[in-house]
């Protein structure tokens, strides 16, 4: 018999942490990764130089580095560039971007769904329908299967 | 071009004999029927039952008249024609997770069997026993095997598995043939070395292929993405990002051209050019149906409006020939160097023929060099 039937703490253990066979990605030297540089897209918003700044904050994704800071500071340029376009100018700004720049700018709207609010989704919606147009459903594929996120 | 259904459930995968008058395939359970082709007709002509659970790899080899089978039972048979019933022999793989798929080796004295058990058992007939007897390869694999080709040398195996890589290895029996002659891959080739392993595509390896010489490999993987990499004192890596769905298998049709099919329900071609190193996309080779245009009436539009908010009138019918994903794809006529025709099963139970030459000839822009 069993001697402590009441605690189920043990249910919160994660017995994958254990598995001798885990998976566990490659490491890829990602510390020096900053994200975009804040500075540089600042002054091109300001500037009114919209297509700049979506190519300047498109530039140096941080793929590779752990830190989570990084990723929200880059996250939060990223919207503040898609806020900033003109609906009408949202189709051209998708085609100025290559194949992987379509990859990466969906990246970043996916990651600006996961914390919907009430500014951000009808300008990121705008933005993934062109983008899909853009990109196709390979494009969506990619951001779902991709090991190492924005 | 012609097509088949065979059945309402998916099929696992087929295999055909030499002649191609014999199809042998999974009908998603644990059997393997054999269908025979009798004018426009296919009749089931034998059944093979001995697995305990689902078939999921058939191969035939076309001189020795032998099929091997395996399945998420852990084991392998290699069936005989004795007189009019195939004959089954079990082969003991060592594996503790379901097999996925199996390979005759060009000579047909090896098979390969790729496996959840994040190993490939490469097998080969001992003849002093009487028994298959097999060997592992496990570094640096991580995941599940979940595709496999072979090399025309009869050594070198290309395996697309589930820890995003597609790796080249060495598959030599020093049992049952003579060490080989270097290749584009490298010259030494003791058995279970890694010639090459893949970057730069992540995804899993749904569908790896060589060419015809051996000097190319094509795979597919799951991020949308088909690569081609050319061996030599470097690998040389092309990968092509496509806007569609992932691709589950493809295929060298002559040297220079692959196709491959998958989840579009379609198959697709892909040219490679290797002054460029690139792959571009070739074109769709489905065979377009002329769908009747008629008007809308007033009436219809609202209800579009109302059912599906929007006013257009295209009906949600897959117009490609295959109703569901296609998951294999194999060489009829003409080899990789000179395919004439091919053939896709997949998950609608059917079966199509696709003839080069036609399909050269009904679209415009397509160019098979």
């Amino acid at each position: 018999m069993s001697k402590n039937t009441v605690s189920d703490r043990f249910r919160k253990v994660d017995v994958d942490e254990y598995d001798e066979n885990k998976f566990v990605d490659e490491e890829e030297g990602g510390e020096n990764q900053l994200g975009p540089d804040e500075a540089e897209v600042d002054s091109l918003i300001r500037q009114g130089n919209l297509m700049g700044a979506l190519q300047a904050v498109l530039k140096n994704p941080p793929i590779n580095t752990k830190n989570q800071n990084v990723k929200d500071r880059a996250e939060g340029l990223v919207l503040k560039v898609l806020s900033s376009f003109k609906s009408t100018d949202i189709e051209k700004g998708v085609q100025s971007l290559d194949k992987n720049g379509v990859d990466l700018l969906m990246k970043y709207i996916y990651k600006g769904f996961e914390q919907p609010s009430e500014n951000n989704s009808a300008v990121l919606l705008q933005w993934h329908e062109k983008a899909l147009s853009a990109g196709g459903v390979g494009c969506i594929v990619r951001v779902l299967t991709a090991r190492k996120t924005v | 071009m012609s097509y088949h259904s065979f059945l309402l459930e998916p099929i696992s995968c087929h295999a055909w004999n030499k002649d191609r008058t014999q199809i042998a395939l999974c009908p998603n359970n644990h059997e393997v029927h054999i269908y025979k082709k009798d004018g426009s007709n296919w009749n089931k002509i034998h059944v093979l039952k001995e697995h305990n659970g689902q078939v999921t790899g058939i191969d035939w080899a076309p001189e020795s008249n032998r099929i091997v089978t395996c399945g998420t039972d852990r084991n392998a048979y290699v069936w005989t024609l004795k007189g009019d019933a195939w004959k089954p022999t079990l082969v003991i793989l060592r594996i503790n997770r379901a097999a996925r798929c199996v390979k005759w080796s060009p000579k047909e004295n090896k098979f390969a069997v790729g496996s959840g058990s994040r190993l490939i058992s490469v097998c080969y007939f001992e003849q002093d026993n009487d028994w298959w007897v097999c060997k592992h390869i496990k570094k640096p694999i991580r995941s599940t095997i979940l595709c496999l080709d072979w090399h025309p040398n009869n050594v070198l195996l290309a395996a697309g598995s589930c820890d995003f890589k597609c790796r080249i290895f060495s598959a030599y029996i020093k049992e049952v043939e003579e060490k080989p002659a270097p290749t584009a891959w490298g010259s030494k080739m003791p058995f279970g070395e890694v010639m090459f392993e893949s970057t730069g595509t992540s995804g899993w390896v749904h569908g790896v292929c060589f060419s015809d010489s051996g000097n190319r490999v094509a795979w597919a993987s799951h991020d949308s993405t088909v690569a081609v990499a050319e061996g030599g004192k470097t690998a040389v890596c092309a990968s092509l990002t496509s806007e569609t769905l992932p691709l589950l298998c493809v295929t060298f049709i002559t040297e220079n051209s692959l196709v491959a099919a998958g989840h579009d329900c379609y198959p697709v071609l892909f040219v490679y050019d290797s002054n460029k190193a690139a792959l571009s996309f070739g074109g769709k080779l489905d065979v377009p149906k002329q769908s009747a245009q008629k008007g809308m009436t007033a009436r219809e539009r609202f209800q579009n409006l109302d059912k599906k908010a929007t006013a257009d009138s295209k009906e949600a019918v897959l117009e490609s020939v295959h109703k569901n994903s296609i998951s294999q794809i194999s060489i009829l006529n003409g080899g990789k160097a000179q395919c004439a025709k091919f053939c896709t099963t997949g998950m609608d139970g059917g079966m199509a023929i696709w003839d080069v030459k036609t399909l050269e000839s009904a679209m415009k822009d397509l160019k098979i060099v």
